[in-house]
């Protein structure tokens, strides 16, 4: 049954043909360990065509949008964190085993007649294998993916006559946002990766063309591939992915904060395989810049390219190529050197991991106080939205997460919410009618509002603003603490759903003294809604600080 | 080569086929005042419920077919057909729900009485408190 079947794929389609020609092509006898890196540097390719393919499953490509679904994925999915940390160090993985793979090449000679096109093949993929870095670095969209490709896109602008057209290509004219993005991901993920398929499908042709290339003085009978070969291929993987699975396992790939443009203390960085482009640039100023950005990288790829122009000699030793070794030892210092200068030089990250395990997951509405949840409830109940929609439109009043500075103040809100006409002449807006609590409460919940948070906060759960409107009209702040407001007589009550439960606190408002021996807090009695609101409010506060 | 394999699918299996963990969010809503509801005939309501999209927690409009038996006991039908999800309406003269798409009836308390429908109207939970309507999450289908 089985032969039959394969008796008719190889008469219909020629697959086992393909397949025994694939693996019992003629190699040299010297063929080795060396030469497993290519197959590894393609392993990679796949890996992170899976990876990648897996993440944009739950990814949304939009600016904002993209942070959060990265966070949903790491935080939310089972096994999110495992394939983003798999993709993450996939890729560093892959750079450092296709740059192994150009220094086993470079070193045996391997590029020389009639193998130049082959090398240079490989350094077009080397190149596509830095801009899938470049271009992946901006996806997550937090301050750090942000900020490193605005420096990205300064440095392209820099660049002799082609600069300012580069910029516009990258949409990076202004500022990095949705043009930027949007190329970004479309080159990151529809073009660039059936290009390097393409390529890697011309470079493996090449190399099948004219062969492995054999050592020098080799002129022992020529094996085949397959088994050996293919079995020490194999282990070279094998090796290679259970590291990348130890990291993606281990090594937690971080997510910052949102990416802020407005965010003035944020150290930009790049991807570490970048950093000593970064060095190199601080030693030119002024005009001489673009030397350092532009100038010297491309003078070094134009150098990678020809170098099996440059030399042409014919093929010797491992041994005897000193000058090779020397080219590789020195350019492998001033990378470790330029390298390990940029990071000495870049100050600790004050930056929060906001995926970090233990890190809370917060929503909007969890940043506020109770006093500002409690303008919320009001904001609700006096219908504010009629007349200030949000989500950018303008109605009957302004947008209120977009107020002047001067009105952006409780001193100048609270009379005007008092008499909107007598501060605003002509206003339209009817007075509030709350009292000066109220109004406080009301103004402080305003003054939060900005254009990227405000969907959030407005979408904030009823049994919030109801338990935190409770917290307030019952003065629990007179005694307790939340994000360190309220007095300290009874314990903070941050984080309280970590170590107490429902039943817990509603037995403990019924009767305090039954939960808390000595407690000096009188019993409540709520009604049914009302405990549901509060217990469920004070069981998601986040931790302190939070 | 299989135990790569089975390292990269079994996480992917995972990943694409585990629910995300459940947030918190809250169920109830405050959907409607009981009073202005008529008393022995279905009426379609609207309410804002939030509702947790993958990434995001989007406040939506919600609608429900509520039946006031009386002051205390009130039911709250899920709008769509048990069928294939179709809005269906209340029928006055013949005192029914009925489905536009394949023509499925339900009596006014949400039974089937013709039509392709498997099973029941889907119900919400329903609370109420003195005379605001609140709703829950779906109840369990029988």
């Amino acid at each position: 049954m089985y032969k039959n079947i394969v008796e008719w794929l190889e008469n219909r389609t020629g697959i086992e043909t393909a397949i025994k020609n694939f693996l019992y092509e003629d190699i040299p006898a010297s063929s080795g360990w060396h030469q497993v890196i290519g197959s590894m540097a393609v392993f990679f390719f796949i890996i992170q065509v899976f990876t990648g393919g897996l993440l944009a499953f739950n990814y949304a490509p939009t600016p904002g949008e993209a942070y959060n679904s990265v966070k949903y994925i790491m935080t939310e999915l089972t096994g999110g964190s495992l394939i983003r940390g798999l993709h993450h160090w996939g890729a560093s993985m892959m750079l450092i085993i296709v740059v192994l793979h150009m220094l086993q090449v470079f070193l045996y000679g391997a590029y020389k007649k009639p193998r130049e096109a082959t090398w240079m093949m490989g350094v077009v993929l080397l190149l596509v294998t830095l801009a899938f870095g470049l271009t992946g670095y901006l996806l997550p969209w937090d301050n750090r993916a942000y900020w490193g490709t605005v420096v990205t896109t300064q440095i392209a602008g820099q660049a002799p006559i082609a600069g300012q057209y580069l910029t516009r290509l990258l949409g990076g004219e202004g500022s990095v946002g949705n043009v930027t993005f949007s190329r970004f991901y479309a080159l990151h993920t529809v073009l660039l990766p059936p290009l390097t398929m393409i390529l890697i499908g011309i470079h493996i042709f090449l190399v099948r063309k004219h062969g492995v290339t054999p050592a020098v003085g080799d002129d022992k009978p020529r094996r085949k591939f397959f088994p050996e070969q293919v079995f020490k291929d194999t282990v070279g993987v094998a090796f290679a992915f259970i590291i990348l699975f130890l990291m993606a396992v281990f090594a937690h790939v971080p997510l910052g904060r949102l990416a802020d443009p407005t965010d003035t203390n944020f150290i930009p960085r790049p991807e570490w395989y970048f950093l000593f482009l970064f060095q190199t640039l601080k030693f030119f100023k002024g005009p001489l810049e673009a030397i350092g950005s532009v100038v010297l990288p491309g003078v070094a790829v134009l150098t990678l390219f020809l170098i099996p122009f440059i030399d042409r000699g014919p093929l010797v030793r491992l041994g005897k190529r000193t000058f090779a070794f020397a080219f590789a030892g020195l350019a492998l210092i001033a990378w470790t050197g330029l390298t390990t200068a940029a990071i000495m030089t870049t100050p600790k990250t004050t930056e929060a991991d906001e995926t970090a395990p233990g890190a809370e997951s917060l929503q909007a509405w969890q940043t506020l106080s109770p006093n500002e949840l409690q303008g919320l409830g009001y904001f609700r109940s006096q219908n504010c939205k009629a007349c200030h929609p949000g989500a950018g439109k303008t109605g009957i009043g302004p947008d209120l997460t977009k107020m002047i500075p001067a009105h952006r103040d409780a001193a100048w809100m609270i009379p005007h919410f008092k008499n909107p006409a007598q501060v605003v002449p002509g206003s339209s807006m009817p007075p509030v009618q709350l009292d000066d609590a109220g109004l406080n409460a009301l103004s402080a919940f305003v003054l939060k509002l900005t254009p990227q948070n405000e969907q959030g906060l407005l979408a904030a759960p009823d049994f919030a603003v109801q338990g935190a409107t409770l917290y307030q009209t019952k003065h629990c702040d007179a005694c307790h603490q939340i994000q360190g407001v309220g007095k300290k007589v009874g314990p903070p009550l941050d984080n309280i759903g970590a170590h107490r439960d429902r039943t817990w606190l509603e037995k403990h408002f019924v009767d305090p003294r039954s939960m808390s021996p000595g407690s000096m807090m009188p019993p409540y009695k709520f009604t049914p809604p009302e405990m549901d609101a509060i217990c469920k409010y004070l069981l998601q506060l986040p931790k302190a600080g939070g | 080569m299989t135990a790569i394999g089975a390292a990269l699918a079994a996480p992917a299996a995972v990943y694409l086929l585990f629910p995300p963990k459940v947030r918190k969010e809250g169920q109830w809503v405050d959907a409607a005042d009981l009073t202005a509801l008529p008393t022995g005939k279905p009426e379609e309501i609207s309410f804002q419920r939030t509702r947790v999209d993958g990434w995001k927690v989007t406040s939506e409009k919600a609608t429900a077919w509520v039946l006031k038996k009386s002051d205390s006991d009130v039911v709250a039908f899920a709008p769509q057909c048990t069928h294939l999800g179709c809005a269906y309406h209340w029928d006055d003269p013949s005192h029914t729900f009925i489905c536009p798409c394949h023509t499925s009836a339900f009596s006014i308390d949400g039974k089937v009485l013709s039509g392709p429908a498997p099973r029941p109207l889907d119900r919400y939970e329903v609370k109420v408190d003195g005379s605001r309507l609140q709703i829950g999450p779906m109840e369990p289908h029988v």
